[in-house]
């Protein structure tokens, strides 16, 4: 089985994927107790007949396979239903909420990543070390902080003690900045959110490419680039590095579900109104067809990420191309 | 009743793994964050606190630190060191139960899937990818938010999401355990399926089971915390989450930080002491896995 077949194969278990997880966001939905209706408009004053036409409209009086068939045609439009918060679609709330959160998680995981290797590889390369161990357990302890108590730890020393960052949101209110002015105040409300979710990942990135790092050193053509005479900083870099960092791109994948949970309580906490933010919204206001468009499009980019994930491996890893699947 | 020769061993096993653990340093400091908690949440009401629940006079409101108020009072002058101590309660408790309910459930899957293979595991271990794959956090929320703030709610929420890494890591414990001699052996003098699982192979992987469970630990307290700050958790029992829920939502957050910060601090050093126990005893089970992974 050669490349292509690899990516076939990938696509079609990603595709099941994301069936499934309709299937299930379709279940857990009508898992809740009580009427839909009822909970949707949550207004005493709806009449019976009112009820009734809403039923129809929304195919609530078919039988549940018949609603999930017209759940999936909905879907197939691009119908999430309507947010009853924001008293427009679903999809329309989300998608205005993409670029902030876009924009706070690939610049804060850009730079955890780049930080977190160069750390960890120091890490491993010093293995034993005093820089080892103070890198070492200072990634261990944010890794134990809660994403949301580091927020609000930054929160009250840099915001409210020393005023030096804004409490919250994206841009000051009212301001009227254009151009490189409005930018400006955006990397400025960024800062403290940013940090948050970059010491949140930095942990994981440094634990990963130490290990990896530790591995790599133990192998024969380390032992045979030291034997040649090479110079320290090339065998690290050229040697051990560009090898140990084939394990930290396929975690990358599986960690964006961990990156999620800290996008949602960092956006949370320093209202930054992103997805995570209209996750806590959505929470508050007990907003479900919101809640549930929310979860299906957390749910399939994870698919797709670890898609493209194994995609770039499977391109990167010559054991793919020769044939043989990777296990 | 009479004692078995085989259970007597065990004892003695489980005698050697304690002085083992209370020798690692890690191990040490664990237990002793663990047992301060716990003495807090048994012995909550002789503490010097009051009704966490009650809400005092308005002159009382947002008071810092002071002999009669320990760590000060919240916006509704509610006690806060009543409610920490009371808040360690509802972690401790949620913590073990979803842990066992995860490990029992994910322990059982594991087992099965390792032992059957075939379809079985297929299938079982085709849906635990499958679950894997979800994004945890919010399929808690949502799970959360449709049925409803309680306790007992945020345990099953926490448990139907955490089986699937228990069992993944008991499947393969199982895998190569069924291929050990002393297992053939059961076979070969007509042991049952039934017992082969219960009686041979389950008392092997305990150890692995009692390392899972306080990871499960961990994960619970966590997941506790964050659904309960974001406004999911049970509004009759006060946890930590919920206290910075309630000072996050008060806008007060920056003038009162003795309501904020004892919260955090029990989050974080109880987070601290279960995976320091967790560390020492996977330090302890498997001796070879920290010279792998270089500690």
């Amino acid at each position: 089985m050669g490349l292509k077949g690899f990516a076939i194969k990938k696509i079609i278990a990603a595709i099941i994927t994301i069936f499934a997880i309709v299937g299930v966001n379709f279940v857990i939905f009508r898992m809740a107790p009580g009427d839909p209706v009822r909970m949707m408009f949550r207004d005493p004053r709806i009449s019976g007949e009112q009820m009734q036409l809403i039923r129809e409209k929304f195919g609530l009086d078919k039988p549940l396979w018949g609603q999930f068939i017209s759940y999936l045609k909905e879907l197939s439009h691009g119908n999430l239903g309507l947010s009853f918060w924001q008293k427009r679609p679903v999809l329309d709330v989300i998608t205005d909420r993409i670029p902030q959160t876009l924009l706070l998680v690939l610049t804060a995981l850009t730079i955890a990543m780049f930080l977190g290797t160069i750390f960890g590889a120091l890490a491993g390369w010093k293995r034993g070390t005093r820089v080892d161990s103070f890198i070492l357990s200072l990634s261990l302890t944010m890794y134990s902080i809660p994403a949301f108590s580091l927020g609000i730890i930054l929160l009250l020393i840099f915001a409210y003690i020393l005023s030096i960052f804004p409490l919250s949101g994206m841009t000051t209110p009212a301001s009227g900045l254009t151009g490189l002015g409005y930018w400006k105040d955006v990397l400025w409300h960024m800062c403290l959110p940013a940090f948050s979710i970059i010491m949140w990942y930095i942990g994981e990135y440094v634990l990963l490419t130490r290990g990896s790092m530790l591995d790599t050193l133990r192998k024969d053509y380390i032992l045979t680039a030291r034997a040649k005479g090479l110079k320290e900083s090339t065998i690290l870099i050229k040697h051990a590095l560009r090898n140990a960092l084939l394990p930290v791109i396929t975690v990358t994948g599986v960690n964006i579900g961990f990156a999620v949970a800290g996008v949602i309580e960092v956006e949370t906490v320093f209202s930054w109104p992103g997805i995570g933010r209209l996750v806590y919204d959505a929470v508050m206001k007990r907003d479900y067809p919101l809640l549930q468009g929310v979860f299906l499009v957390f749910a399939i980019s994870i698919v797709l990420a670890n898609l493209v994930i194994d995609l770039i491996y499977g391109y990167i890893d010559p054991r793919i191309k020769v044939g043989g699947e990777k296990k | 009743m009479t004692i078995s020769p085989r259970f007597l061993r065990r004892l003695k096993k489980l005698r050697e793994f304690f002085s083992l653990l209370v020798r690692n340093r890690m191990g040490l400091v664990g237990l002793a964050i663990i047992i301060l908690f716990l003495i807090l949440a048994i012995f909550a009401p002789f503490l010097r606190t009051v009704n966490p629940t009650k809400v005092g006079t308005s002159k009382n409101i947002l008071l810092s630190p002071s002999p009669q108020f320990w760590l000060g009072t919240d916006d509704l002058a509610k006690d806060v060191w009543s409610q920490i101590v009371y808040g360690s309660r509802i972690s401790l408790a949620i913590g073990f139960l979803a842990a066992i309910i995860t490990v029992f459930t994910g322990s059982l899957i594991g087992l099965i899937a390792g032992f059957y293979g075939g379809k079985i595991g297929e299938i079982l271990m085709r849906i635990v990818d499958f679950f894997m794959m979800l994004p945890m956090l919010p399929l808690m929320i949502v799970l959360a938010a449709v049925l409803g703030p309680s306790i007992w709610n945020i345990i099953f929420v926490v448990s139907i999401v955490s089986w699937p890494t228990t069992a993944r890591v008991i499947r393969s414990q199982v895998l190569s355990l069924k291929e050990r001699t002393f297992i053939e052996a059961s076979r070969c003098i007509g042991a049952s399926d039934f017992l082969l699982m219960f009686n041979e192979i389950l008392p092997n992987v305990v150890p692995i089971m009692f390392a899972e469970s306080v990871l499960m630990v961990t994960e619970a307290i966590y997941a506790e915390a964050v659904l309960s700050f974001l406004g999911l958790g049970d509004p009759t029992a006060i946890s930590w989450g919920m206290m910075l829920h309630f000072a996050f939502e008060s806008g007060t957050m920056g003038k009162a930080f003795w309501w904020v910060l004892p919260p955090i601090a029990c989050i974080v050093i109880l987070i601290i002491g279960f995976t320091f126990l967790g560390t020492a005893i996977t330090d302890i089970l498997e001796p070879g896995y920290k010279e792998a992974h270089g500690f």
